[in-house]
């Protein structure tokens, strides 16, 4: 809740927050059917609840910066999106050339570091010593040991990204750089030369990390079949179809891959994404409208941009995606733990961009705002964060204040998913009426391959204490098996206190 | 400088004084810092924020109020003093809603500057979270009465150099809170200008610029190159040069 580290001069800050971040506690219920086969799996995340409240009543401006302290792995994501709705609140429909790189060149570093931290602290050890490894070891420590060349290129792009990052907002975490219309700073010739010496360490690690999970792929049969299952698709695609973080046309894709629609203008998306609300979550499960409410869900994230999009225009990445789909023939590719082969493809796309965006002149211009328009009364911003797509949307009146807001976070997208993701994983590896250790473990490593925003607690622990119930047809809680966050294990009265 | 009337002792330095100079004045006109939130040279000072408070011949006393006296010994930077102060600041900082990261004016804001020169490195004390009116109804400036920490200097600064009278404080204690004196209350309905000090003295974020954002980037805001104490000087020396305007 409160910080007050007093680092760098210019990065220090109080920071006094009254809007509590969700505890790291991921609570699994598990129902039972008259057969004992598990009829329905619930993930239980509390993030985000009545958020938008807060929002309402705000000045539009501040937005960008109040919607950061959403997350403190994406802040820089929910800055983005919004700022692209407060642009247009402003009455600013194209930025200069200068800020809409810089804002590109921000979000590349964003997801490329947030890649980076999922992948190689978070999912690394799962794969290295296998989703029943020991769990003290089971950790970026143990990675650090047994593989060290592997983690500390994990490190060092996940603190490149930071560094792009910070040379843009001023900060690590929680800077600035937004504002309507435009941008507040140029970035300077001195950081566009220090992030330029990196690139090719950069661009060959993250080349390896793609390598990587190609390998783990071709040497465990088993992941093919680890909750995969057959979805449709949601994200951003550019004009011609290609891979697109920053700013595109929404499209879709049935599970064979034929389109449900393409090229969609984000701003109508409420003729097409409804959110269903049910009593047991917080979070809601939203879905596609034309499909309705039991067909409609779809996947968003890495795995879902990649098998969306017709290519990717950078060529490494391009490579590295069309070797990813021939592993299905070049069909959709529906593994589960594709979602972490995909990250780091998109990951190798970010590396590439940055390199592209560094060496583009425009980027140490000194243009950074566009002339405001007349205001309007709404905006709409949606953006590709690191997990999946992200929608901001604000109302405000005469005055400027905030009326309304609706956010569709990425974890919100991937609900239903996960939660089906879960039940077939729950129905595989459930032995009789007990959570087994093992279930615990594969139920895990089915929610992470999400990297579902749950994790903007967890990340700094690198564990995501889990409690998985059983509950059977009557209702009646059958077992329960709780993992604290240092991977120790309690039983039946091993209750993690809530938050 | 003019001549001096007589020396008092800050922390057992020799200050002095002229006829008349409270202990806050005689103090910046010698380069020393007292802490304060509500004091701004030229203008009355009201002795609100408590945060000047020293120990002079033993007792305590605002510094922005009470007269220099010849031969005074005046306690100042003490551990003590300093303790006192930032329970005050702590305070202030949970009665309102003042969240940093989140502020535009972070960076800029003396509230924040004073939490980190006195090392508060927390809250403290359970936020209040009130509830308060904000005012958007001026084309250009917003009144964030959230962030108010009731210091007064809009409305000294209003009615004693725009000759205007646009804020009041009304209510007392826990219930104070600032008014706009227009029929409707609102500042959409006032003559408050862009240019005025009452505009631009708010040392928080309750009075700001509309639609700007966080135009200055991080680094080079106020309190990223200077200390609240440099500010506190410069601010001293520009109004007996007879500049008013920030
Ligand atoms: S609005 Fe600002 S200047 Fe006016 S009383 Fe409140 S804090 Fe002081
Ligand atoms: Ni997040």
């Amino acid at each position: 809740m409160t910080s007050g580290k007093s680092n760098e001069p210019g990065t220090r800050r109080i920071a006094i927050d009254p809007v509590t971040r969700v505890e790291g506690h991921g609570k699994i219920t598990l129902l039972l059917d008259r057969d004992n086969h598990i009829q329905e799996a619930r993930l239980h995340i509390t993030e985000f609840r009545g958020f938008e409240k807060f929002i309402q009543g705000r000045p539009y401006w501040d937005v960008p910066f109040f919607v950061q302290r959403l997350c403190g792995i994406c802040p820089v994501s929910h800055q983005l999106a919004a700022a692209k709705a407060v642009d247009q609140l402003a009455g600013v429909d194209r930025l200069t050339p200068t800020a809409e790189k810089l804002r590109r060149l921000l979000h590349f570093g964003q997801v490329l570091q947030s890649h980076a931290l999922h992948f190689f602290h978070l999912s690394s050890p799962d794969f290295l010593f296998g989703f029943g490894g020991d769990p003290l070891r089971r950790n970026i420590v143990g990675v650090l040991e047994k593989y060290p060349e592997i983690a500390m290129q994990g490190i060092k792009l996940r603190k490149f990204g930071q560094q792009i990052i910070e040379a843009i907002t001023g900060k690590r975490v929680h800077g600035t750089g937004t504002i309507p219309g435009g941008m507040n700073k140029p970035l300077s010739t001195d950081w566009r030369d220090a992030l330029l010496t990196e690139m090719r360490d950069i661009l060959q690690w993250s080349e390896q990390a793609v390598e990587l999970n190609a390998r783990i792929h071709a040497t465990h049969a088993e992941h093919a079949d680890f909750a995969t299952m057959p979805t449709n698709y949601l994200s951003l695609v550019d004009k011609k179809g290609e891979l697109e973080l920053y700013h595109g046309g929404l499209r879709a894709r049935y599970p064979d891959g034929g389109l449900i629609f393409d090229q969609f203008d984000y701003s109508g998306y409420q003729r097409i994404l409804r959110e269903e609300v049910r009593a047991w979550s917080y979070l809601k499960f939203p879905y596609l409208l034309q499909l309705g409410e039991t067909q409609g869900w779809y996947r968003v994230g890495p795995l879902a941009r990649v098998n969306n999009c017709d290519s990717i225009t950078t060529p490494r990445a391009e490579a590295a995606r069309k070797q990813f789909k021939a592993i299905n023939a070049d069909n959709l590719v529906h593994d589960t733990l594709g979602y972490h082969w995909t990250r780091m493809i998109e990951m190798l796309h970010c590396a590439e961009s940055i390199q592209i965006l560094l060496n583009d002149p425009d980027i140490t211009g000194a243009d950074l705002v566009a002339e405001k328009g007349d205001r309007r009364h709404e905006g709409i911003g949606v953006i590709e964060a690191p997990r999946g797509t992200l929608f901001h949307h604000y109302q405000v009146d005469d005055d400027g204040i905030v009326t309304r807001a609706n956010l569709i976070v990425s974890t919100t997208s991937n609900n239903q998913a996960m939660n089906e993701s879960l039940r077939i994983v729950a129905n595989r590896y459930l032995d009789g009426q007990e959570i087994t250790e093992a279930l615990l473990n594969h139920l895990e490593v089915a929610v992470r391959a999400y990297d579902p925003c749950l994790s903007c607690a967890t990340h700094a622990l690198g564990k995501m204490p889990l409690q998985v119930e059983l509950v059977d047809a009557a209702g009646v809680l059958i077992h329960r098996l709780v993992k604290n966050s240092d991977g120790r294990l309690s039983g039946q009265d091993g209750y993690l206190h809530n938050g | 400088m003019t001549e001096t009337t007589g020396t008092i002792f800050i922390d057992g330095k020799a200050v002095g004084f002229m006829q008349g100079q409270t202990i806050m004045d005689a103090a910046l006109s010698a380069q020393v810092y007292i802490p304060h939130l509500c004091h701004y040279p030229g203008l009355t000072p009201s002795g609100n924020c408590r945060l000047c408070v020293v120990e002079a011949d033993g007792r305590r006393a605002a510094a922005c109020t009470t007269a220099a006296k010849a031969g005074q010994q005046i306690s100042n930077n003490t551990a003590e003093l300093n303790a006192a102060r930032k329970v005050i600041t702590q305070m202030l900082f949970v009665e309102g809603n003042h969240i940093c990261p989140s502020c535009e004016k972070s960076g800029n804001c003396k509230l924040q500057a004073m939490g980190y020169h006195l090392g508060m490195l927390e809250e403290h004390y359970p936020q209040f979270n009130p509830r308060r009116v904000l005012d958007a109804s001026h084309p250009d400036i917003l009144l964030d009465r959230g962030r108010c920490i009731l210091c007064g200097l809009c409305v000294r600064a209003s009615h004693e150099v725009d000759k205007k009278n646009v804020f009041a404080i009304a209510g007392r204690g826990a219930d104070a809170y600032l008014i706009v004196n227009t029929v409707s209350g609102k500042l959409g309905d006032s003559n408050l200008d862009v240019t005025d000090l009452a505009a631009n003295i708010c040392p928080v974020g309750a009075i700001m610029f509309k639609e700007r954002g966080y135009v200055t980037p991080i680094g080079e805001r106020i309190y990223d190159r200077q200390h609240i104490s440099d500010v506190a000087m410069h601010e001293h020396v520009t109004e007996q040069k007879g500049d008013k305007k920030r």
